[in-house]
């Protein structure tokens, strides 16, 4: 798994860090690891429907904000549990942007163990880093 | 320009007690704070609290035009922004308004209906009402509910409230005059709203959510009404009565507005209004700025939709409890005793240094406690104070209280909960959803969940004493207990 859970994250909420090669493959894990906070077993998700996504910020961080609020949109929306497959991030134009091809299937309680229903992606401890080889993205939600 | 940070660890060291379980941090303990910050509490819960609680009160006390202090609850412990349990009153024509003061959950609350029941009635069908309870009113992860409303219904709701739910059938006028605001509070403008909102909460009304929101069938055992004059006006009037009490929001329409607006205030902040501030989680306008009144516009619209959902709740509540016992709800004696919000930003006008001024009131995990006698007390109450409702963890019970004329010192504020003491991530490591199950229904108490892992966060244990919370605000005269609730059954998301 591409992110852990913060240890030290506020009482009432959660958190998480994700990492991959790329600034796609980071928020691609990040994706994951909101997926992995309201389902327990998130790989018993199919790949049965499919949306897209399209967000634009200035802020690379606030850009992860608003890609990673897409999939709550999507959940409470169309109660649709999706997960990031194609991610394109384009780090040089202005505004930033990121687009992606997600997929997934409706929330079925007989195979989905739910857990956590996340509110809200916060901006606190929020950051999106190129370390060394990799980059990380420190995210807390509130539950 | 930044300012210097000053650890918790050394604000908690600055504490002076004031009062009885009252404490304040001076100004000059922290560049930039304009006010002391006060926070009530018993040495013990005091010495509970997470360093953080002091890192924000007094982050608080620093916001433009705040009003002789920040407040911080006895259940008070770290939020976004202000601590849960934070209070802070603004001077709206030079102060601000911070989603952080509001929370995400804008309108979280607390519903407690009455019955004409008592405990021996309902022990044997306990499994039923709350299995019935639990698939009428979903709860946990993107939960929908049986509403159906278009996007113009549901535009009509963020306005109308609880009265849009009654106009169609879903309540009973009376429930209104027991509603805070009298379940739709005025000003409120979808067109505030980002559309993303509006889509995650229209199916979303009649939901209980997740994390700490139930729904809690509870008795009154004797020992247990403090004040038999006030309860009974508020209903309670026999032994082993039973009550319904639940906790829940704005779910994904009010934490898409506070998450939009917090985007739109962050970066603005020191660039547009001047304003700099130790923590991007107090992001926050001014209140008289067109930002700054299209939040407070689309954040009504939160307030709206919680009401609604939880008179939809309350419809649903009704409607199990006929069907069980086969008889009409009025007959069972489902009366509302009352609704109050936890998490807003209201006008309220209150007295500062001898002179009325109307005042913008943040309260986040905080409840209003308005004395006996003022206007916004409902009739029946009015002799007595509002009542306050105050949920606990689902092992330890919950408490109605009511507010006092000494509540006056903070804005006519108290405690809205327990508070938590341990954190999510280490209750599941500690607990295991299914053994406290067990043990819970061990001890008489029948819980319906969505997750395990979710059951494991909330246990008892994860939670200050919910005894000790209530009597820090008696003993610093913010509210006085009335009754105390133990909970039989409980749905929790």
């Amino acid at each position: 798994m591409p992110f852990r859970w913060l240890e030290d994250a506020p009482v009432s909420d959660a958190g998480f860090e994700a990492w991959g090669q790329t600034v796609e493959e980071c928020f691609r894990s990040a994706g994951d690891a909101l997926l992995a906070l309201m389902v327990a077993n998130p790989e018993a998700v199919r790949d049965l429907e499919e949306r897209s996504v399209a967000v634009e910020h200035t802020d690379l961080e606030l850009l992860l904000v608003r890609f990673l609020e897409e999939l709550l949109y999507y959940k409470d929306a169309e109660q649709l549990l999706l997960r990031v497959r194609h991610c394109s991030i384009s780090l040089d134009t202005e505004p930033l942007r990121a687009t992606a091809l997600l997929s997934g299937e409706k929330i079925d309680r007989d195979r989905h163990w739910l857990s956590a229903d996340v509110k809200a992606v916060t901006l606190h401890r929020l950051s999106v880093r190129h370390e060394e080889d990799r980059w990380v993205a420190t995210v807390v939600v509130d539950l | 320009m930044a300012l210097p940070a000053v650890k918790g660890s050394e604000l908690r060291k600055k504490c002076v007690q004031v009062g009885p379980a009252t404490w304040e941090i001076p100004p000059d303990a922290k560049p930039g704070m304009r006010v002391p910050a006060r926070i009530y509490a018993t040495p013990e819960l005091l010495a509970q609290m997470d360093d953080g609680v002091f890192e924000q009160i007094t982050n608080v006390a620093m916001l433009p035009g705040i009003v002789e202090r920040a407040f911080c609850m006895p259940d008070g412990h770290w939020g976004y922004g202000f601590p849960i349990g934070g209070m802070a009153a603004m001077d709206p024509d030079h102060g601000v308004i911070s989603p952080g003061g509001i929370g995400f959950d804008i309108n979280c609350g607390m519903r407690l209906v009455r019955t004409n029941l008592v405990y021996d009635e309902i022990r044997e069908h306990i499994r039923t009402l709350v299995d019935a309870l639990y698939r009428r009113v979903p709860a946990g992860v993107g939960a929908h509910g049986l509403l159906k409303l278009t996007d113009d219904e549901f535009a009509e709701v963020a306005v109308q409230g609880a009265r849009w739910c009654v106009a169609h059938g879903y309540g009973w006028p009376e429930d209104l005059e027991r509603t805070e605001e009298g379940g739709a509070i005025s000003g409120a403008d979808p067109s505030k709203v980002s559309r993303r909102a509006l889509e995650r909460g229209r199916t979303q009304v009649g939901t209980l959510g997740s994390g700490n929101h139930y729904l809690e069938i509870q008795i009154v055992k004797p020992e247990h009404i403090f004040d038999p004059a006030a309860a009974a006006i508020m209903g309670i009037d026999r032994p082993y009565q039973v009550v319904i009490m639940f906790h829940c929001g704005s779910r994904g329409f009010g934490h898409q507005i506070a998450s939009d607006y917090v985007q739109q205030f962050a970066p603005l902040m020191e660039k547009k209004w001047g304003i700099v501030l130790p923590d991007r989680d107090l992001a926050c306008a001014p209140f008289r700025s067109p930002e700054g009144q299209a939040y407070f516009a689309a954040m009504k619209c939160g307030i709206n939709m919680s009401f609604a959902n939880r008179q939809v709740i309350l419809h649903r509540v009704r409607e199990v409890f006929s069907e069980v016992f086969h008889r009409d709800p009025r007959e069972l004696g489902l009366e509302m005793v009352y609704d109050v919000c936890h998490n807003t930003a209201k006008l309220e006008e209150h007295e500062v240094g001898g002179q009325r001024r109307k005042l913008l009131v943040h309260r986040k995990g905080a409840t209003r406690a308005f004395a006996p006698g003022m206007t916004d007390v409902p009739a029946a109450y009015r002799e007595i104070g509002q009542p306050v409702i105050i949920g606990g963890s689902m092992e330890t019970g919950s408490y109605l209280l009511r507010g006092v004329p000494t509540g006056k010192q903070a804005f006519f504020t108290t405690a809205h909960g327990s508070g938590r003491t341990m954190s999510r991530h280490a209750a599941k490591k500690q607990f295991r959803g299914k053994e406290l199950e067990q043990q819970l229904a061990a001890r008489g108490i029948y819980v319906r969940s969505v997750s395990y892992g979710g059951l494991a966060e909330e246990a008892g244990a994860a939670y200050k004493n919910i005894d000790a919370v209530v009597a820090a605000t008696t003993e610093a005269g913010l509210s006085l207990p009335v009754v105390r609730f133990t909970p039989v059954g409980n749905v929790k998301g």
